[in-house]
């Protein structure tokens, strides 16, 4: 018989939120906007086939939901799945749900490759199982202006990243998502130029900030969120954070991203949220948290300046947009 | 009253109703009421049942719902000549200044949404939203080209003008409907598909008008 003695950092039980907690909270704050319509509303619990399985062995870390600000409370477990910017699967925001439903994400494999000592093919299993599993509860804020709060699982991608001995001259880390366009329907359009890229800095790839996500809500990704792993780089606009990766490349030069190759004068190479650089699309200076009808001020670097200013000391940042 | 006058008025009257004004009309009123019905019972059904019909983000939904219907409209009126050349059918027209009016009504929700809703009278962001960024700059010209057309829609406004100048001034919402295709186009990211239908349906009601001016000036 396993005797398990629990460490001071352990969480109890009784600490871990109950689902329907947090999703209770948004629900009555979206009726509290509308005040006395909703009074009467009744959030209807999703049955338990639509929902994920649930993950094994996730520990809280400092960025789990009980050390979140107080108006910052988690989104309802709808809403993150059902409202996704994931143009594989269509340009609308409910697309994704309703047609990723089948997407395969089993076998998975990442093609590792460039300037690193260990590159190579690896299952999305051997990618992840060294790693412990941890809850990371993010503001996530999309460069259309409407934000919401979620709680991933994930690894800290520097974690994964180090294991394949990145080389000196590995300056970039790039990221690709799978190319099917059987299985991604918006793939056979040309609205990017497929498949989808982007990249970071190797300092911001390294921030422990920086996740490898494989789950939302303590259970398995679901396919319109990115599964089976996407990343999470909570101080920059949400489409830095690739779904569905097939391919992690270390690159001594910048390497070409999606959104920018698109349109340059739009989207930058580190698009972090900045709400002071405006967008010639949408002023950044405030957001729409998903649950809220009214506006909110972004916060410069998504909250995390703390953390991540350093990594651009000295950078002009209306430049380097 | 209307069982008095069935009563009274017999087949002989019946049969002289005018179809368009009886029939036509009232159903194009049904028929461009329906979206606002779809909308209001969306957002009835969000905040009483829970539905999820308004999506995660209500204000943005509304706001693109509107703004389709808008376009669909301006488009409907705009396919009423095209529609009166191809098929011969005059009495199309007595429809368009109604339907005109209707696509100026969604126009007109589609920005109180996003003066209310979105961004809640806050006047200083939306000038700078109109000045700055081009697909509301776009999207702003379409709806001024269109209020001087919605004023002069009255019959007293025809008499006042006279009606070929009235037809001259009505011209402009060609402007209306290219504004209007190209605000969506630019709205949306990347290259998209829907607006470019879209803009492909008004390029082709222009074209049958521009057919059918050329045949008359070569006769």
């Amino acid at each position: 018989m396993l005797i398990k003695f629990p460490k001071a950092s352990d969480v109890k039980g009784s600490e871990i939120t109950p689902r329907s907690v947090f999703e209770d909270r948004r629900r009555f704050l979206k009726t509290a906007a509308f005040a006395g319509v909703g009074a009467a509303a009744a959030t209807l619990p999703l049955p338990a086939w639509a929902r994920g399985k649930p993950l094994d062995g996730v520990v809280k870390t400092k960025w789990s939901a009980a050390n979140m600000p107080e108006n910052d409370p988690i989104n309802e477990y709808a809403d993150v799945t059902g409202y996704n910017n994931f143009y594989e699967f269509g340009t609308g925001k409910t697309d994704p749900a309703e047609n990723a439903g089948d997407f395969k994400t089993s076998p998975w494999e990442i093609s590792v490759e460039g300037a690193c000592a260990k590159p190579g093919k690896i299952s999305f299993e051997d990618l992840i199982k060294p790693h412990t599993l941890e809850e990371r509860v993010y503001r996530f804020r999309c460069v259309e202006a409407w934000s919401m709060v979620i709680p991933w699982v994930g690894v800290p991608l520097g974690d994964i990243l180090k294991r394949f001995e990145p080389a000196g001259d590995a300056k970039f880390v790039y990221f690709e998502t799978l190319f099917d366009p059987e299985q991604m329907p918006g793939q056979r359009a040309a609205v990017l130029d497929w498949p989808y890229k982007e990249g970071l800095r190797i300092d911001e790839a390294m921030h422990p900030l920086t996740l490898m996500a494989v789950g939302i809500y303590g259970e398995v990704m679901p396919n319109q969120n990115g599964a089976p792993v996407r990343l999470v780089v909570p101080w920059k606009y949400g489409f830095k954070s690739i779904k569905s990766i097939v391919k992690i490349r270390f690159d001594s030069t910048m390497p070409p991203t999606s959104w920018n190759d698109a349109n340059a004068r739009e989207y930058g190479f580190y698009s972090n949220v900045n709400p002071e650089v405006r967008h010639p699309r949408w002023s950044q200076a405030s957001e729409r948290r998903i649950g809220e009808l009214f506006k909110r001020k972004t916060l410069m670097f998504n909250g995390y300046e703390e953390e991540v200013a350093s990594l651009y000391k000295g950078m002009d940042l209306r430049t380097w947009f | 009253m209307t069982a008095t006058m069935t009563a009274t008025g017999g087949a002989a009257r019946t049969k002289q109703r005018d179809p368009i004004t009886w029939y036509v009309k009232p159903a194009v009123w049904v028929l461009c009421l329906a979206p606002l019905a779809w909308l209001g019972w969306l957002v009835f059904e969000a905040y009483t049942m829970g539905g999820r019909g308004l999506t995660a983000n209500p204000v943005e939904f509304i706001n693109r719902y509107l703004g389709d219907w808008a376009l669909r409209f301006l488009l409907i009126a705009l396919a009423v000549t095209p529609i009166r050349i191809l098929s011969g059918w005059k009495q199309a027209v007595r429809l368009r200044r109604l339907l005109g009016l209707f696509a100026f009504f969604y126009v007109v929700l589609h920005v109180a949404n996003y003066v209310v809703l979105d961004q809640f009278f806050n006047w200083a962001e939306i000038w700078s939203d109109i000045i700055r960024r081009w697909y509301i700059t776009v999207g702003m010209a379409a709806l001024l080209s269109l209020i001087p057309l919605a004023v002069t829609s009255t019959k007293g406004w025809i008499k006042r003008i006279g009606g070929r100048n009235w037809n001259k001034l009505h011209k402009a919402v060609y402007f209306s409907g290219a504004a209007a295709c190209l605000h969506f186009y630019m709205m949306r990211k990347g290259i998209q598909l829907e607006p470019i239908i879209y803009a492909g349906i008004f390029a082709a009601l222009m074209a049958v008008r521009a057919v059918e001016a050329l045949k008359q000036k070569v006769p």
